[in-house]
């Protein structure tokens, strides 16, 4: 990995969303609306002893959002690279497999973060949001689910020849996770093979780092541990996904 | 002459077909080689093992040296696909300057330089996804020029151009090669072929021949390229029967 070249790359693939006005909007606007949506479905109880179940249900959606619209995102604009030919230039070019990855993961991270802090904003100052620990955790969680996203995008992206197949993957790779994660059911009450699945995927820590951060003022340990294993997910998606990247084809 | 390009019985097969039978042939340095063949006869396989991207049966490509895809290589080879590869949703002048970064000590100036090269200047500005068909390929064309590379594998770089600028391209062409970079450029074009130091012609994945245009029409007695080559697929079709 070359920091120039990496950072360059960065620079490329922010400046094309740039390009992409409605892209931009919908990256931050999407999740709010959805945010207002969940809001408006669960009203206030407001009874002193029952917490409303947006603090549950709308802290473990801003884990959620970037998570699966980065996912969607990143395998759409990896598997243009390939469709058209991109890829194989670069390849070509002193620019490592690393440099791309990396560049991917920063820049829609970097783009994840400003989605994260405006989704968080409105959860908690429109729609009182209450979480007992830190809200800079919360918006780090959802940047460590984004990025995992896009890992996870770029991998998926390998085994995708068209759009209308690359999108397909979402409902196979996102929606067993947010089944499984704990939000509609809890992972104790899962049937045992349920929860064995349950415990391979990555969004069950996520999820649970973002529940540990609504019941503890301070982080932790099982936070850092989750927020630990999220990012380990990130590292194998990537190393698979470079394994994905041949300069050489038939 | 020195050699930058030496290929040695190169076998490749695309699926189960053989694309390439066992060609070899050698490209000197500081010239412009065209590569002439019909569709399908192997001219983008070649390129593409030349370029180091495609996966070989057996046999051995050698560039500047190192064998073909040497990492040492990747920063003295430039590269044009046939489809054009550029980012849509960037301007010709970002492209052209990412492409660019890409390389130790390109300066953004030259990536200016060579989108004004290839007739682009008054779109540098204009995303590339809103450009012609001719356009798009010029600004394909700007970022594998981008490197001024030592050597530079263009696919059919001037389908689709104006006569005046495909003219101008052909100059920028000899520019480099007089500079010292080696350029391969397969195209349809007859005309263009004469304007090549030498001309390889390819058929059904086997080379039918490789030399100057002159020798070509000597040795078919024909003073159309066209002509010659015609003579010489049938030469060697009934030398092969």
């Amino acid at each position: 990995m070359k920091p120039r070249i990496l950072g360059n790359t960065i620079q490329r693939i922010l400046r094309q969303l740039r390009h992409d006005r409605r892209t931009v909007g919908l990256l931050l606007v999407v999740p709010v609306l959805l945010l207002t949506l969940l809001y408006y479905m669960f009203p206030d109880p407001k009874l002193p002893l029952v917490p409303p179940v947006f603090d549950r249900v709308g802290l473990v959606m801003l884990g959620i959002f970037p998570f699966v619209i980065m996912f969607l995102i990143t395998s759409i604009a990896m598997l243009r690279e390939r469709t058209t030919g991109t890829l194989e230039r670069l390849l070509t070019t002193p620019l490592g497999k690393l440099d791309l990855l990396f560049g991917y993961g920063i820049a829609f991270g970097f783009a994840a973060a400003i989605q994260a802090a405006i989704a968080s904003a409105v959860a908690y100052w429109l729609f009182d949001l209450d979480t007992a620990g830190a809200k800079g955790l919360v918006i780090l969680i959802a940047i460590a689910n984004a990025v995992l996203g896009v890992a996870l995008g770029l991998f998926c992206s390998a085994f995708a020849r068209t759009e209308f197949q690359a999108v397909q993957f979402m409902p196979v790779v996102v929606v067993p996770q947010i089944l499984l994660c704990g939000l509609f059911v809890a992972r104790e009450e899962m049937a045992g093979w349920l929860q064995a699945i349950s415990n391979v995927l990555p969004m069950t820590y996520a999820v649970e780092a973002l529940q540990e951060v609504g019941k503890n003022a301070d982080p932790t340990g099982l936070m850092w541990r989750d927020l630990g294993i999220v990012a380990g997910c990130v590292v194998v998606a990537l190393v698979l996904a470079a394994a994905t990247l041949r300069r050489r084809t038939a | 002459m020195e050699t930058a390009i030496e290929v040695k019985d190169l076998v490749v097969h695309r699926g189960k077909k053989p694309v390439l039978h066992g060609l070899s042939c050698q490209i000197p340095r500081g010239s412009v080689t065209g590569l002439l063949g019909p569709s399908g006869s192997g001219k983008t396989t070649l390129m593409r093992a030349i370029v180091g991207v495609q996966i070989v049966k057996s046999g051995t490509v050698t560039v500047l040296g190192k064998p073909a895809g040497d990492k040492e290589l990747r920063r003295r080879i430039g590269y044009l696909t046939q489809a054009p590869s550029v980012y849509a949703d960037l301007t010709v002048r970002e492209n052209a300057r990412y492409f660019a970064s890409l390389y130790d000590g390109v300066p953004k100036s030259q990536a200016d330089e060579i989108v004004a090269d290839v007739g682009l200047a008054d779109q540098a500005n204009q995303l590339v996804g809103t450009l012609s068909g001719g356009q798009l390929s010029r600004a394909s064309l700007a970022c594998a020029m981008v490197s001024k590379p030592d050597v530079l594998v263009l696919d059919e770089p001037t389908v689709g151009q104006d006569p005046v600028l495909r003219d101008e391209l052909w100059k920028r062409f000899r520019d480099l090669a007089n500079a010292g970079s080696t350029l391969l450029v397969s195209s349809h074009v007859m005309d263009e072929a004469n304007r090549c130091d030498r001309l390889l012609l390819i058929r059904e994945g086997r080379l039918i021949a490789d030399a100057t245009p002159a020798a070509v029409k000597a040795e078919a007695g024909h003073d159309d390229l066209d002509e010659a080559f015609l003579t010489l697929i049938r030469a060697r079709e009934k030398a092969v029967v």
